[in-house]
């Protein structure tokens, strides 16, 4: 009796859960600026910074990142507390509603790029993969700026 | 409902305990924000160079002064970055101010780690670091805090959390304020310019 009470459970959990993550829509999600800093060597994580932007009528959440540049590419957060002390960690899903779009700035979420495979040199690009929960992707080119770099801008 | 002289006993106590906490926390993590001129820049440590480095060594100049970490990606190099552009506006003045980055990170940031580091934003910035013994000494002085943040991913399994204010010490090397994290050089700059 009581194992099949379990299963019952856990098999409505899947099934409500299942819609959920198909209804967020990320074909309309642009992404806008996006910028990084040169790195030293292949030793210390890096940073990319961008807008995501979602055009569409539904939420898009993005869930995670890929690219060839670092093994472990993340989003994290920088928080700075009454007191003046930042620190980071992992942002976890971002969702970002209809008509709204996420800044990844400095000092706030960013593109965190743990464990880098390649130098990432000044007027060089590489490609980083957005994954949404919808499984749709967003693959963007990301120009390296120099290491003292403020903004998109430079 | 009166309470039994025990119970009172009790929950004074336990409002001592919480008060003492909350004082004890307050000061671990360092209160000072800006407007205390009662302490003054203290440390000698090894510059990125190997030289060692004490606080009379820059007495008749500016000081700005960051704490961080060569393996932080995001609020070290943006800091860093926003000293490069004081220093670029400041034009002949800079000459008056020396920006000084202390390691928090005593374990990863060796000398040789802060000179592929620091020189690199050009700023004549430079890096400070020494043994943990003297970073804590030196954190104390200044009333910042750091932490270790455990994270797997990150080289040696760890990141670091720490006060990312930028501080000021006048040419006699007394407190002159803090800009929090985040200021825009272009402010920071016009600050300087009516200080100096």
């Amino acid at each position: 009796m009581k194992p099949s009470i379990t299963a019952a459970v856990i098999a409505s959990c899947l099934f409500i859960g299942l819609p959920t993550t198909t209804v967020a829509d990320s074909e309309d999600v642009v992404v806008e600026n996006a910028w990084a800093r040169a790195s030293i060597g292949v030793n210390r994580p890096g940073a990319a910074y961008m807008t995501i932007r979602n055009n569409g009528t539904d939420s898009a959440t993005l869930v995670g990142l890929e690219t060839p540049l670092s093994m472990m590419p993340d989003i994290h957060e920088t928080k700075t507390d009454a007191n003046g002390v930042s620190s980071m960690a992992p942002a976890g899903d971002i969702m970002i509603p209809p008509g709204e779009s996420v800044s990844l700035e400095p000092g706030g979420l960013h593109a965190m790029l743990m464990r880098p495979q390649i130098k990432m040199v000044e007027g060089e690009t590489f490609p980083l993969t957005l994954n949404f929960a919808d499984g749709g992707t967003l693959t963007v080119d990301v120009p390296i700026l120099g290491i003292s770099a403020r903004g998109p801008e430079g | 409902m009166r309470l039994s002289k025990l119970q009172k006993g009790l929950w004074g106590l336990a409002a001592i305990a919480i008060v003492g906490f909350a004082l004890l926390q307050i000061s671990i993590r360092g209160e000072q924000q800006t407007g205390d001129p009662a302490y003054r820049a203290d440390f000698e440590l090894t510059d990125h160079q190997g030289m060692v480095q004490t606080d009379e060594y820059f007495t008749g100049r500016w000081m700005l002064i960051f704490f961080g970490f060569a393996n932080c990606p995001d609020v070290c190099p943006t800091t860093l970055a926003e000293i490069a552009a004081v220093m670029d506006a400041l034009g002949s003045d800079a000459t008056q101010v020396q920006p000084l980055f202390i390691s928090i990170d005593p374990e990863r940031d060796t000398q040789q780690a802060l000179a592929e580091f620091i020189p690199y934003f050009d700023a004549n910035i430079i890096g400070l670091t020494g043994t943990a013994d003297q970073i804590e000494r030196t954190s104390k002085t200044f009333r910042i805090y750091y932490e270790k943040i455990e994270e797997a991913a990150s080289p040696d399994g760890y990141t670091m959390g720490h006060s990312s204010q930028l501080f000021l010490f006048d040419p006699q090397g007394g407190y002159a304020g803090a800009w929090t994290y985040g200021t825009p050089a272009e402010e920071i700059v016009s600050d300087l310019r009516v200080r100096m």
